[in-house]
Parts: C-alpha cells; structure tokens; sequence
C-alpha cells in the first residue's frame, strides 16, 4: 500500500481529518474566492457554521456554469505566482473549464494517483505506458507524475498512431497501459490483428476518463490477458486520482483525505443513504489552487463505506452508471448507453464496438444499435447471423424494456476515438436545434 | 476430399464488394468461384480463391470478418437429371441442403457443383460409396 496509515484508518479517524480538513477549506474558500464568498453571503452562511461533516449540506451547489463563469482564472484562492500548472477540459460546448495547480496540488495529485496505481498492483518495477493525450486535458500528466511517484519507469507515448504504440509496447516490455476503456479495447483489437498479443508483456491496464462496465472489463482482460481496473476524476475537482479500483476490483476507493464525497438527489434535496444510487458531490479537502466545494458531478453512482477484502477501508464509489445529462428519454423509459454496452459487450458472437442511433419516426422514439460482428464462426451462414440479432434484441428487450433495432456492420466499420468516444448519436436533438434556429 | 471457402461478412451498401476484389486483386489473389445472396442489410460474400490461405490473411489484415467453410465439390455430369440424381442420394439419407452453387471451368463437359450440407462426413462416405466423383482443390 502507498500510504497504509490513510488508506487504513478506522472510520472514526478518517471522518475526524475530514472534518478538520472541511473546516479549513471552506474558511480558506470564503476568505480567498469572490464566488464562494457571495454564494455563502447571499444565504447568510458563514464558515463557522461548518461544525460537523453533515453540516456541509447547507453549502450551495458549484456547478459547472460557475465554472464557466469564472473563466479562467476567477475561482484560484492564490496569486498567480503561486501558480504552477493549468489544465483545462477539452469541453465541447462552450468555454472550458480551468483547473489551476499549486506546487503542494501537484505533489498531493501525484500522491492520489501513485495510491490508485499501487492499489490495482502496479510497483516500482513496473513499465507503464501512458496513452493518454499529454496536453490541457488532465489525463496524460495526471498519470504521467503519479507514476514517477510510484517509481515506476512512464513511457510517455500519449495518444494516436496506435501501431507505434503496440510496437513500442512490444519492443520495451511494458507492464502497464494507461488509456480510455475504449481505447485500450481498440488497443486490444489491434493487436489481435497484427497477430503480436504473444508478444506483449502487459499485466495492467488502468481505464478512466470515460465509464465503462463490467463487460468491457470482462473483454479487456479476455483479448489483452490483463487486470483492468478503473479509476475516476474530473478536471474540475483536479483531474483523476478522485478514486481507483483495486485487484478486488468491487468498487473504487475515494482517496478521502483529498475528496468529501455525498451522493444526493439534487430535485429532492436529501442525501441518499449508503449504497442508493443518486448524484455524486465532491468537495476538494486540501486543494491550495482551486478549492471546490460541493461540485456537481452530475455523474451517478453509489457508496459503500464497508472495508474492503484488501484490507482499505475508504469509502468505495460504485461505477458511474451514467450522467444525468447522458440519461436518454425513449418513449418515456429511461435508458442509458451503460446498459446497451453491458448486452453488447456480453455477447461473444458480436465484436466490441457499437454505436447507438435515436431517432423520431412518425413522432415515435426509436432506438437502433449497430454492432460491429466479431470473428467467429457462427457468422458463415444467415441462420447464425439471424439467431444473433434476433439473441441481441430478445436481451435488449429484457435489459431495458423497450425494441431495439440491430443491425449488424462489418468490423473496424464504427469511428474509434482515441480519447473519449461518442456512442450515441440522438437525432432527436438535431431535430430540436433546427426548430429553434427557424 | 473437401474444398476450402471463404465467408466474408458484408454490410449492403455501395463499394463494399469493390473494396474486398480490390483487396484481393493488388494481393495478385484470382477468385476462382464467387457467389452473393441478396439480402436487405448485410450478406455473406462466398468465395473460394486460388491461394485460400494467402487471401485469408490477407482479408484478416485488412480487418474483414472472413471465416472458413468445408464444402463438398461434387462433379455432374452434364446431361438432364444428374443432378437431381445427387441430390436424392442426400435425401434418402436425411442429409440436408444449407445451400448449394455450380460453377464451370473451360472445356468442362461436365458441372461442378459445391454443396454446405448438414454432415459432411456422411455425405463424403456416401458419395464415395456410389461412385460419384468429387472435387479437390487442386481440380479448381
């Protein structure tokens, strides 16, 4: 373990740091950010009504929009010269959100994630590969320090050209791949192809920056014969290193001495309980750059603060389900793209690329997947290939109560991103947009 | 005794067919037989190559879903009923039909036929048993 004294503290003494920690951090954001000083001013909130832990729901809500608002610099509780970093969110829409690092931010970053890799195995011997985009985006320098702290030796390959990667992952004996799920599966893929799984040595691949599931984990360790574990974190509250798995692979431990994690239902104001699903809050415990205070994931998981078999007893954050924004609304039932991947991924027959198509068609929602067919032998004759789609939609149906489309499309047909993938594309939102241009 | 085809997974829409014969042709790979089912969203292209094993790797490299099939090749005479007398020989038998195609070569004065039935190894005995002749791959 990294840091076994944090990692396993009793609940008690975990809950005692945080408070004493939430205490400071909400004084320092008061007296040191315009924003969180209006936002308490305005409820007539002051820092020393922060008594115990549960008393950090009377905190107003940081959402991105505020975020964005304070673009870029607005939110940093200190000069510029103390300053050392900036990151930013590739952010598709709008201005980007900022994060701003310290030399302390930088040093407790790298700690998080140095505890996550070591937690999912990887040690100071290990060959690690970092095919993340090194840039603005937190991911590849997020990693790439974390590493160093480890002691493990980084390869800093960064995204794209993905034959170089497999050759050099090849020629240097690399252990460990840092990567988006979908990118480490397209990885995987390749080299099937080229015919060199034999010839890597990899026996990590740590996934994070978008969700995956079970299945996809399950696929990974299948083609590339490696332990995928995943971790979690967002460029507003840092970057990742919020939370990993690790080898028990039953949840992802919240490093809690950086992170206050709540799971809320935002319409109904009220904390959800231990192991209900809800919104995940995080507030920032020790950050000098940027504190964040209750910041609005908007990404939905549960927690459980039961020690885990590995001997941690942090707090264990479920597997984003989804994103409330993500959550597509056909003919009233609600669906995420989590649980079409969950089908597809569990289906051997079909490959493990997919794209998901919404739709209105005489004003009625439909929903059509299509799925790149693996290369078993089942796909020689039309009877296999009819049992299988008939087999996908009878599995469609009982997972998210609704009839799907399929269709089957050749491999290698489906764009792959090499960082963050769009798998859905709802033309019912097209539809809208055009409206409201006319 | 059997004959080696190639089963490529199509999606039905335009250049898919000329991406796979291209693929093959700048291979320098000749088809020797060659048959599509039509079908609305996707087909199977069948074929069997001159170099199989060549154009399977080939085909894998390029990322196609190819896969393998044992067929029977059986030579007709080419006269009317000799085919039907094949076919009722496999039904007497029980043994059914997935699908079948025909194919000619120059100065053939006979059919070739190629057959995925539901038990090769039956029908291979049973061809053999009556005297009715079959391809190799060295014929094609």
């Amino acid at each position: 373990m990294f840091d076994k004294k944090i990692e396993t503290a009793s609940r008690a003494e975990i809950a005692d740091l945080q408070l004493r920690k939430l205490r400071h951090i909400v004084k320092y954001a008061y007296d040191n950010v315009k924003m969180y000083r209006d936002k308490f001013d305005a409820i007539g909130l002051k820092p020393e009504h922060i008594v115990t832990l549960k008393d950090i729901e009377k905190i107003p809500f940081t959402t991105k929009n505020d975020l964005r608002d304070n673009y870029p610099f607005n939110l940093f509780a200190v000069p510029m010269k103390e300053i050392i970093r900036l990151h930013a969110s590739s952010g598709t829409t709008g201005k980007p959100i900022v994060g701003g690092y310290t030399r302390y931010d930088l040093e407790n970053w790298a700690t998080c994630i140095a505890r996550i890799l070591s937690m999912a195995g990887a040690t100071d011997e290990d060959i690690i590969q970092v095919s993340f985009g090194y840039g603005l985006f937190t991911g590849g320098f997020g990693l790439h320090y974390g590493i160093e702290k480890l002691g493990a030796a980084v390869v800093p390959m960064s995204s794209g050209n993905t034959e170089r990667q497999l050759m050099i992952m090849r020629d240097f004996g690399v252990t460990g791949l840092v990567a988006t799920p979908s990118y480490a599966m397209y990885l995987a893929e390749t080299a099937k192809k080229l015919g060199i799984l034999d010839d890597l040595k990899l026996k990590y691949a740590f996934v994070g920056a978008e969700a995956s599931t079970a299945e996809m984990h399950k696929a990974l360790a299948d083609i590339f014969h490696v332990l995928p574990t995943e971790n979690y974190g967002l460029t507003e509250v840092g970057g990742p290193g919020v939370s990993g798995e690790c080898k028990e692979k039953c949840g992802m431990h919240v490093n809690e001495d950086f992170f206050y994690p709540e799971i809320f239902d935002v319409e109904k104001n009220e904390a959800k309980q231990e192991g209900e699903y809800g919104e995940m809050i995080l507030t920032t415990l020790d950050k000098q750059g940027m504190p964040i205070l209750r910041y609005r994931t908007k990404d939905i998981t549960s927690l459980t603060y039961e020690p885990c078999k590995c001997g941690r007893t942090t707090a264990r954050m479920a597997r984003v389900v989804g994103r409330t924004d993500d959550m597509m609304i056909i003919r009233g039932v609600n669906v995420f793209p989590s649980q079409i991947e969950s089908v597809v991924m569990d289906m051997p027959e079909l490959g493990n690329n997919y794209e998901i198509i919404v739709d209105r068609k005489n004003y009625m929602d439909v929903i059509e997947v299509h799925v790149e067919v693996g290369d078993s032998s089942l796909l020689t004759n039309y009877s296999d290939l009819e049992n299988v789609v008939a087999k996908l939609k009878a599995k469609m149906k009982a997972v998210i109560q609704l009839d799907v489309k399929v269709k089957l499309v050749e491999p290698f047909s489906i764009k792959r991103g090499e960082g963050k993938v769009k798998r859905v594309t709802d033309l019912r939102k097209v539809y809208e947009a055009q409206k409201e241009t006319i | 005794m059997l004959v080696k085809q190639l089963s490529v997974f199509m999606e039905n829409k335009p250049g898919r067919l000329f991406k796979l014969t291209d693929t093959l042709g700048k291979a320098g790979i000749d088809f020797v037989t060659l048959s599509i089912a039509d079908t609305k969203e996707y087909g199977i292209v069948r074929f069997i190559a001159r170099d199989n094993a060549k154009a399977y790797d080939v085909l894998k490299k390029a990322g196609f879903a190819v896969e393998q099939t044992l067929l029977l090749g059986v030579e007709v005479p080419d006269r009317p009923n000799a085919l039907a007398e094949v076919i009722e020989l496999l039904e007497k038998e029980g043994i059914n039909i997935d699908y079948l195609y025909s194919f000619a070569l120059f100065k053939a004065d006979s059919a070739k036929i190629l057959l995925k039935v539901s038990d090769t190894d039956k029908a291979v005995s049973l061809f053999a048993e009556k005297g009715i002749k079959m391809l190799n791959e060295k014929i094609l």
